[in-house]
This record gives C-alpha cells, sequence and structure tokens, in this order.
C-alpha cells in the first residue's frame, strides 16, 4: 500500500511534459526557416515530401533539445526560466529523456535520408550532434563565445531545407545559414542583459558574466553592425529581389537603432526603467528574423509567378 | 469485492496513451503517404513477372 501512495505523489509526466522536452517553440522556428530554405531553392519538391522533410527536421531538432536538457538539467534547475522544464522538475527522469533524445535523432535522420536525400540527412545528424556536443556538453560551460559558435547550430535547418530539395548546398544557403548565425549573438546578450543573475548562478560564462555588462553591450552593437551588411546583401542574390531589399533596410536600421540605444545606456539607466529597451530589442530580434525569411517566401512566391526580381 | 476492470493508471495516462497512440499512426500514416508518393513518381514500370519483354527477344524474328 505504502508503494501505491508514493506512486501518487510523485509528479508524473504526461504528453505534453513529452513535447516540452522538444522545446516546441524552438522547433516552430526550425520549421519556418527551413519550410523556407526548402522553397527558396530552384528545384521543386512534391508538397507532401516537402512537409514530410520538414518536419523530420523539426523531429531533428527537438530530439536535439531533448538531449540538451538531458545534460542541462542541473543548471536548468538553477535558473529561473528553465526551473519548471520536465526534468529540472522530476517530471520526467534524465535517462527518460536521452533515450527519448537518441531515438528521436535517429529516427528523424533516418527518414530525412529516405523522404528526401542523404545530403539532407547528414547535415541534419551533424546539426544534432553541433548542438548535443558541440554546444550544450563542450562549449556552453567553457567559453563566453558559447552563444556565437553554438548559435550555428541554430542557423542549419535553411540550409537542410535547401539540400533536401536540391540535394546539394550553394551560396544563398550559406547566406541564410550567415544570417542567423549572425543574428543568435545579439538576441541572445540582450536576453542575457535583463535576465541579470540567471547565467552567473548557474555558472555559465555568458559574456555579461566574464566580460562585463559594458562589454556585452558593445558586443550587441558589433554583431548587429556586421549582421546588417549581409542581411542587406542577401537581396541581390537569386533568392532575394526588391521586396526583401525593403525589408531588410527598414528591418536593419531599425535593428541598428536599437543596439546603439543599448550601447549608449549604462546599468543605472537600464535599472532605472527595468530595462525596457534591451527587452524591446530582444522583442524586435524575434520579428527581426521572421520578417526576413518571411520576405524571402514572398520572393519565392513572386519568382514562382514568374516575377523574380533578377530575372 | 467490486470488480474494476479499468484500473486507476488507465484513467491517469489516459492522455498521454492517446499522445503516443496518435503520433504512431500519424507515422504510419506519413510513411504509407511517402510510399506511395515515391512510387507514383517515378513513371510507369515494366511487370518483370509472366510479361514478356520485348527489348530481350532475340532481333530478326530468330
Amino acid at each position: 500500500m505504502t508503494d501505491i501512495h508514493l506512486a501518487e505523489q510523485a509528479p508524473e509526466a504526461g504528453f505534453g511534459d513529452y513535447v516540452q522536452l522538444l522545446k516546441p517553440r524552438v522547433m516552430s522556428l526550425v520549421v519556418f526557416t527551413a519550410a523556407v530554405g526548402l522553397l527558396a531553392a530552384p528545384v521543386s519538391m512534391h508538397p507532401f515530401v516537402a512537409a514530410t522533410a520538414i518536419l523530420f527536421i523539426a523531429l531533428g531538432a527537438g530530439a536535439s533539445g531533448a538531449l540538451n536538457m538531458w545534460w542541462d538539467a542541473d543548471i536548468d534547475a538553477v535558473m529561473q526560466r528553465t526551473r519548471d522544464r520536465p526534468v529540472p522538475a522530476g517530471r520526467i527522469a534524465p535517462d527518460e529523456a536521452l533515450a527519448l533524445g537518441l531515438a528521436l535523432s535517429g529516427i528523424a535522420v533516418v527518414m530525412l535520408g529516405l523522404a528526401a536525400n542523404w545530403v539532407a540527412a547528414g547535415l541534419l545528424a551533424f546539426t544534432i550532434f553541433f548542438y548535443a556536443v558541440v554546444y550544450t556538453m563542450w562549449l556552453k560551460r567553457t567559453t563566453p563565445q558559447n552563444i556565437v559558435i553554438g548559435g550555428a547550430a541554430g542557423a542549419f535547418p535553411p540550409m537542410i531545407g535547401w539540400a533536401a530539395a536540391t540535394g546539394g548546398i550553394s551560396l544563398e544557403p550559406a547566406l541564410m545559414f550567415a544570417l542567423i548565425f549572425m543574428w543568435t549573438p545579439p538576441h541572445f546578450w540582450a536576453l542575457a542583459l535583463f535576465m541579470k543573475d540567471d547565467y552567473a548562478n548557474a555558472g555559465v560564462p555568458m559574456l555579461t558574466v566574464t566580460h562585463g555588462r559594458r562589454a556585452t553591450r558593445a558586443h550587441v552593437l558589433a554583431y548587429t553592425l556586421a549582421l546588417a551588411p549581409l542581411a542587406v546583401g542577401i537581396g541581390f542574390t537569386a533568392i532575394g529581389g526588391w521586396v526583401y531589399l525593403a525589408v531588410a533596410v527598414a528591418l536593419n536600421l531599425w535593428f541598428i537603432r536599437g543596439a546603439v540605444a543599448i550601447w549608449r545606456r549604462d546599468e543605472a539607466a537600464a535599472e532605472t526603467d527595468r530595462y525596457a529597451v534591451e527587452k524591446r530589442f530582444f522583442g524586435f530580434s524575434l520579428s527581426y528574423l521572421f520578417l526576413h525569411f518571411g520576405a524571402l517566401l514572398v520572393e519565392a512566391a513572386l519568382r514562382a509567378q514568374g516575377w523574380g526580381a533578377w530575372g | 469485492m467490486k470488480l474494476r476492470p479499468l484500473h486507476e493508471i488507465h484513467t491517469r495516462r489516459f492522455g498521454r496513451n492517446l499522445g503516443v497512440g496518435l503520433v504512431l499512426a500519424l507515422f504510419v500514416a506519413l510513411v504509407f503517404g511517402l510510399t506511395v508518393v515515391k512510387v507514383t513518381s517515378i513513371g510507369p514500370m515494366p511487370a518483370f513477372d509472366h510479361v514478356v519483354r520485348p527489348e530481350l527477344l532475340p532481333q530478326g524474328g530468330e
């Protein structure tokens, strides 16, 4: 009877907890960017195969999220933002998260290979390895550049989508990769600026902890300035056009303005308005990426109608 | 004692079991759909069993 009583006391995982293990918000971004990579490619795919390929790219991303939660359960338990995740909250055992992550990784890679091609599957396997091993296990706890190099993992999906359609990679998917890669540091460092003590408490060497907040503000500006020509430059490639160029110029001017505002502030000013500028910049950074890829999608639709800007 | 055909764990885990069931059903449907698309997209194929294949007949009616 005691055992039954204990079983009732223990928190039990529902289906939603397993879904949460796959980081559905990250997956939604992966679905979108992979879909744009696939649809912007000059080779058309059967819609069902395309949808399946995107689904398995997202599943691979989810699997790497589960592996991340398995490895990071100790620091997730310390940070306010992550302490209610299924593993640190005790609803899912770490071994279960590891098993689910490994199993789903295998399923996603093999199914993407069968549905699309093995170049895309190989890229997905590398992405999972990069996020779970290179970023989560190695860089995240050892270097303040963790976000910069780890951002590559999040930048691969459009490239995988492109490879799923074409069977290879070229300049355009490399530029889409570079766009997300360069966007990631200012996005996360803005978050680190107003999630003040979370990373320090967890012992994660974020730039705010190792080099101070002044240096982080300067880094946000530097990366934003480097990002702008890259983002606008995509407009002059085969996947760009006038719509994309107009959107990119407007968004990057706005983004640089936000980064300059962050750079010019000191901590006293930020404390006064409770990091309003940093929070606004972080919120806008999400729209920034979404609208750039949305514009690429519009250009792809225009090209399909024969209205491509560059012939 | 009253016989309970449905154990408490069945009701407690109903949502989880239903979710897993739906995911598996979706996976089967995906594999089936992929098979149909792949097979139909490769175009007509000669049936090799019990069918005369003209390209294998000796030339010149020998």
